[in-house]
This record gives structure tokens, C-alpha cells and sequence, in this order.
């Protein structure tokens, strides 16, 4: 069930925790992730959807956020990870499509694994229970599935 | 650059930082998750929900506004067909890649290019349900 132990997946998820809160402190923001795709792309769609004023207000931050997120993997890297830097062996054509279901899915249900996740579970909403619940169980029966075709890692 | 700035960019070092010591980074780690070989992402998952549940459930009894003013923000969803339906193409898009947003990010700072392609594929699919589903 844990054959990497408990230490690495708790005080992770205790300093993301950690981070979330310092924004949440000193800001009033919930730090969450997929609505930095929809930010983003108002700095070049002229579509009325993604010039909304919601994102219009929170495009600097949320690249800032994803800036230091980035960079706070990069200095876990440097300074602790014994296996230095990292390269994936899942095959580009599961990176593009899973990607490109994870951007449409994340944005239809408007939260993803932080947002509906770590901030919506957190704010007691009922709303982000059901959706957890729901990417859990298909992430699940679709990762078996695929390993059931014999497709690795 | 606004004092806001830096403490989103010091909360988001946090968030990458304890992403990537978590194992989350590595998209073999989180389909061992969804393959239900290791069970540690329900741990860092429950873990950061815990802390961020007592902060933002505490701080605005204790403080009447956030330190640099403003508002605290209550996050709204409401519950809908596209919850679900939405929560469903997330899953399948995690269960074939093991990428998630915020995992997406991490990665790229330990150095995995891969993952940009994936992340191109995040872009393309938030502005494909941007651009014709809304």
C-alpha cells in the first residue's frame, strides 16, 4: 500500500499546505492551479469568455503562483533530490491527449486537484467532494484499463 | 512589484517545493496512485487539505482582513451537470498521463521537458472548452 512510506507524501502535502496558507493569510486569495490556463489565455484570446473580469483581476498572480511553483520543484531538485533531475518515460501521445482532457475537464468542472481538491475539501464544499470523489474513481478505473493493454509505466 | 506578488510567489515556492518532495512531480508516482500500487497521494492530498482547512476555516475568526488588506475570498461552486461531467474527462485525461495542473508545474522544475507537451495539451483543452462550451 505505501512502498515509498508515509514521510515523503505527509510533509509534501503539509508544505503545500503551507504555501496555500501563507497566500491565503496575507492575501485573502485561494491558491489553486487550473484557472491559470484560462488567465493565461486571456493575455491573447479576444473571446469575451476568457477577457472575463475574474480573470482579467487575477492573471498577474496566477503566473506568478505558477512562476513559484515551478521554481520551488526546481529548488527541491537542486538541493535534496538524491536522483538529481528527472525525465518521464509515459509516451508523448498519453502527455498530449491526458493533457488536453486535463485542461478541458479541469476548466468544465471549474477546479482540479488543488482547487477542487486542496481548497474546495478544505472550504467544507460539497460541490468539490463529489467532484474529488468523481476524478478519483475514473483516474483510477482509466489508469487500469490502460495498464490492462499492457501499456507501461 | 506589489508585496502581493511576493507572497503568492513565496506560497507557490512552498506549493512546488512540497510537490516535488511529495513525489508528485514524477508522473510514475502518481500512476502508481491510480494504478492503487501506492496509496501516498491520498496522504499529501489529505495532508495539504488538513492544514489549508484550518487556516482558512480559522484565520478570518481570528483576523478581520488579510495582512495586506482586501478580503478574504470564500471560494463559490455550485454543483451542476458540468461539475461532474467535467470532474469525469479530468480523470480519464489523469488516468492516461498522470499529469494534473499543479503537478504539470512541479514537474518542470525537476527538469522533465516531457511534460511541456503536456502542458500545451492543458492550454489547448482549456481554450477548446473556453472558445465552444461556454
Amino acid at each position: 500500500m505505501f512502498p515509498l512510506g508515509f514521510f515523503p507524501y505527509i510533509i509534501g502535502g503539509i508544505l503545500i499546505g503551507i504555501g496555500v496558507s501563507l497566500i491565503y493569510i496575507a492575501t485573502g486569495l485561494h491558491a489553486t492551479q487550473s484557472s491559470f490556463f484560462d488567465t493565461t489565455i486571456s493575455f491573447f484570446s479576444k473571446r469575451p469568455y476568457f477577457l472575463q473580469k475574474q480573470y482579467l483581476d487575477s492573471r498577474g498572480w496566477r503566473l506568478t503562483f505558477a512562476l513559484g511553483v515551478i521554481l520551488g520543484a526546481l529548488i527541491y531538485t537542486i538541493t535534496l533530490a538524491a536522483e538529481g533531475f528527472f525525465t518521464t518515460s509515459v509516451e508523448w501521445w498519453r502527455l498530449v491527449i491526458g493533457g488536453f482532457l486535463v485542461g478541458f475537464g479541469t476548466r468544465l468542472s471549474k477546479g482540479c486537484t488543488s482547487g477542487h481538491g486542496i481548497s474546495g475539501l478544505a472550504s467544507l464544499s460539497s460541490t468539490s467532494a463529489v467532484a474529488v470523489l468523481t476524478f478519483i474513481v475514473v483516474g483510477v478505473l482509466t489508469a487500469l484499463a490502460i495498464q490492462s493493454l499492457g501499456v507501461l509505466p | 512589484m506589489k508585496l502581493k506578488h511576493v507572497f503568492v510567489f513565496m506560497g507557490g515556492l512552498f506549493f512546488g517545493f512540497g510537490l516535488a518532495f511529495g513525489g508528485m512531480s514524477k508522473q510514475e508516482i502518481v500512476l502508481s496512485f491510480l494504478q492503487l500500487k501506492d496509496l501516498g497521494l491520498l496522504l499529501l492530498l489529505g495532508g495539504s487539505a488538513l492544514v489549508t482547512a484550518i487556516t482558512i476555516n480559522l484565520i478570518p475568526k481570528l483576523l478581520n482582513k488579510p495582512i495586506l488588506g482586501g478580503e478574504f475570498k470564500k471560494r463559490k461552486r455550485t454543483l451542476n451537470k458540468r461539475t461532474v461531467f467535467g470532474a469525469i474527462i479530468f480523470g480519464v485525461g489523469w488516468g492516461i498521463s498522470g499529469l494534473c495542473p499543479g503537478s504539470a508545474m512541479a514537474s518542470l522544475g525537476v527538469g522533465n521537458l516531457p511534460v511541456l507537451i503536456g502542458i500545451a495539451g492543458m492550454f489547448l483543452g482549456a481554450y477548446i472548452m473556453g472558445r465552444y462550451f461556454t
